[in-house]
């Protein structure tokens, strides 16, 4: 049963839930409690606080643990804005960042006062520094929020870049690196990132924790109000099994670091070679193959987004997911159902082409025969599948040939007019 | 053998919940499939009404976990917009009174997922619609109230031998216990009535917001004006009710003419037509619509009248009505029976009064 959604949520990995385990077994006790078990417990959330932070570069200190990646985006979009003048609102994210940012961004604006502009990017995906100086309004601006690797295309970014021509003009920089922490990785203090937010699940770890990795000396305004832990900035008894889970996970990611974005990066040419084979005319979208070093940012290496023009991803996701192949098209709406992303439409696509994407993602636990499943799986997809170059249509009812009482009426529909 | 494929489009109500219980207790291997149709954001929705809302998608995912079955949501907004919401505004700016189930059946719902489901390798598409489908043919449902083979006419055979309706045998309270004995959560969910897409009821309101005002004259049939309207749109041949004139006796609605926005009104009586003109006919048989007896159900909930049916060609058939009938609609659906089968269908294009100069 190949799996190729990390993406979306990585397998635990056994040595997050051998982390876990021995914390949710022991008898209950709070970090915060003065006591021994309270002790144990605080000691388990502090080794993943020190694990987090050396994934990223950062000191233990930096590390404000949360519910996950939304929150750490939205207590960095909104944290920052509210801890600004209400002159000084004005926002600036790229236009592929994730919904987490870009809602919360937009909270900002009808609910305290801020301004958004977003940056625009490239064919690839990749964001255009030139509109973003130019979205900049030096001394209002309080936030510029750039991902480390775009979550659908994979695509790097220059967040570098990006953190230089914020601090230019006044603002911070908020890096969504929830799923480029592990491979290719990010460097808070190299790329000059103030704010880094953080998931569990992607690295292998449990869902339900994440960080926001907080440069010393930054002026955020919490979102949770509470007990006052993690420095304040997030109320709420902190989850140490689950916690401690992410730490083992943020562990093995660093130590893997290299080994394993190679074996990601040999898995996905591996896939996208199978994958042309069975359908040559298939699109790559984003740039998978992007290089590290300034300005560009390596892409995630094991994630491959493709088009397969004239083909829903709707019906691949079925004929894959009957296969028991695991993957997805670039987003989800709120029903389930599939909706043109609003990263493929931002890099120039249609909405007839963003819905013919699928999104591909290796991790951890991938190996060849899940790829060349896969391949297989999208071969007998495709073979069942005719190509057709319009969106479906329902046959055509004006079409008086088709609606003739006195000859045989035509009951099927146009050849590939319906799919 | 593997057993027989069928996708099973889930609306989130009971009877398509049923219709999807019913066929795993049979064996079939069932697939289950919510169709979102508009793009309402979530708190914009009213809980309960008009269809394709979040609630739903929920209800049919839980039902779909219930039974053990896998489970999709497509989306179909732009299908759904082009072929049934865009069409409903422009049928009525032509002043015709169009059947938005009939044309979804056709163009969205059955006939344009049944084609997707072959191709994706299902041999069979089911629905909650009460209608029966038996060697081939389709009949009136068993539960003549629920009835709605009226918006299934459109059918033919290639369509039918792959359709299952497996609720057309019950009756409403059977489905309803059928879902209680099965457990699944949409048992005592109310029915829904409304155009889906209007949920608030308001079709005239509707039409306001998407045609605009198209202020006009009400006339009787020398062409006196007799009072003033906002929309011809929002007029029905057979209306009686808010004409907004003054007459002695009751004026009914009898032609609508959007090209100059005229609403002619006029005696009861010069509302009866003897000969209906359908177009887009076809036949549940595939082999067209023969010359000879009929009956003819001319709306949705209307009687049916007995009727010659003589085929003129091009997709055209006139119906000559054994009775008058009054209030008669272009753009509704006409549909012919042979007792509970149902011989096929069209649209009604024109009518010819019984009475002359009407």
């Amino acid at each position: 049963m190949p799996y190729l959604d990390y993406a979306a949520s990585a397998p635990l990995r056994p040595e997050a839930l051998a982390a876990m385990l021995p914390l949710l077994e022991r008898p209950a006790a709070n970090p915060s409690s003065q006591h021994g078990p309270g002790r144990a417990a605080r000691a388990a959330v502090e080794t993943a606080r020190e694990q987090v932070a050396a994934l990223v570069g950062a000191a233990p200190s930096q590390v404000v643990f949360t519910s996950g990646g939304t929150e750490a985006d939205n207590l960095g979009v909104k944290g920052s804005v509210l801890a600004r003048e209400p002159g000084a609102r004005h926002l600036v994210a790229s236009a592929v960042e994730h919904h987490a940012v870009l809602h919360a961004a937009e909270w900002a604006v009808a609910e305290a006062g801020g301004s958004l502009d977003l940056a625009p990017v490239d064919q690839a995906g990749r964001v255009d520094l030139d509109g973003l100086a130019a979205a900049l309004r030096p001394g209002q601006t309080a936030l510029v929020a750039v991902m480390a690797a775009n979550n659908e295309v994979g695509t790097g970014q220059p967040v570098a870049g990006a953190a230089e021509l914020a601090h230019q003009a006044g603002a911070l920089l908020l890096c969504d690196a929830v799923q480029a922490a592990g491979s290719p990785g990010v460097d808070l203090a190299g790329d000059g990132v103030d704010l880094l937010a953080l998931a569990a699940h992607k690295l292998g770890g449990p869902t339900g924790v994440g960080a926001l990795v907080v440069r010393p000396g930054l002026d955020l305004h919490p979102l949770l109000h509470g007990g006052g832990q993690e420095r304040g900035l997030r109320s709420g008894t902190m989850p140490a099994a689950a916690l401690a889970g992410f730490g083992a996970a943020a562990d093995l990611a660093r130590a893997e670091r290299a080994s394993h974005g190679a074996r990601l990066t040999r898995l996905r040419e591996r896939l996208l070679a199978a994958l042309l084979r069975a359908e040559p005319a298939l699109v790559v979208n984003g740039d998978p193959g992007g290089d590290a070093g300034p300005p560009r940012r390596a892409s995630l290496p094991g994630l491959l987004s493709l088009r397969f023009p004239g083909r829903r991803a709707e019906d691949l996701l079925l004929l894959l997911d009957r296969a028991g192949v695991a993957c997805s098209s670039g987003s989800a709406c709120a029903s389930g159902a599939v909706s043109a992303s609003h990263v493929l439409l931002a890099m120039g696509r249609g909405p007839a082409e963003a819905r013919e994407t699928i999104r591909f993602s290796l991790g951890w636990g991938s190996t060849e025969a899940d790829v060349d499943e896969t391949g297989a799986a999208i071969r007998d997809a495709l073979a069942v599948l005719p190509a057709s170059a319009a969106l479906p249509e329902a046959r055509d009812a004006s079409s008086p040939a088709a609606r003739d009482a006195n000859s045989p009426a035509v009951h099927e529909a146009p050849a590939g007019g319906v799919r | 053998m593997s057993p027989r494929r069928v996708l099973v489009a889930m609306s989130g109500g009971v009877d398509s919940s049923v219709a999807a219980a019913l066929l795993a207790e049979q064996g079939w291997d069932v697939t289950g499939v919510h169709l979102k149709l508009a793009d309402t954001p979530a708190h914009a929705q009213v809980q309960g009404k008009g269809c394709c809302t979040l609630a739903d998608a929920d209800d049919a995912r839980r039902v779909a976990d219930t039974i053990g079955i896998p489970f999709y949501v497509w989306d179909f907004v732009e299908e759904f917009q082009q072929a049934v919401v865009d069409d409903f505004a422009a049928e009525y700016a032509r002043g015709r009174t169009p059947n938005p189930c009939a044309r979804c059946n056709e163009q969205v719902k059955v006939v344009g997922l049944l084609a997707r489901a072959r191709t994706l390798g299902f041999d069979a598409l089911a629905t909650g619609h009460y209608a029966r489908v038996e060697a081939g043919r389709l009949y009136r449902a068993a539960d003549a109230a629920k009835d709605q083979s009226y918006v299934l006419y459109m059918l033919g055979p290639e369509e039918l031998a792959r359709l299952r309706l497996p609720v057309g045998e019950m009756t409403k309270p059977e489905v309803r216990a059928t879902a209680t004995r099965l457990g699944l959560r949409t048992a005592a969910k109310p029915e829904s009535y409304d155009v889906c897409f209007i949920p608030d009821g308001d079709t005239a309101g509707w039409l306001e917001r998407r045609l605009g005002r198209r202020p006009g004259a009400v006339v009787d049939t020398a062409g006196r004006a007799l009072g003033s309207h906002q929309g011809a749109y929002r007029f029905t041949v057979g209306q009686r009710r808010g004409l907004g004139i003054a007459a002695p006796t009751p004026r009914y609605v009898l032609r609508v003419e959007p090209a100059g926005q005229r609403v002619v009104v006029g005696e009861r009586a010069e509302l009866a037509v003897r000969t209906v003109e359908l177009e887009r006919a076809s036949a549940t048989d595939g082999l067209g619509l023969r010359p000879g007896p009929a009956r003819v159900r001319l709306r949705s909930h209307g009687a049916e009248i007995g009727c010659e049916v003589v085929p003129l060609g091009g997709g055209r058939v006139r119906l000559d009505l054994d009775e008058p009938c009054h209030g008669v609609a272009p753009g509704q659906a006409g549909v012919l029976y042979d007792d509970d089968l149902v011989l096929g269908g069209g649209t009604v294009v024109a009518t010819a009064a019984a009475v002359p100069g009407g």
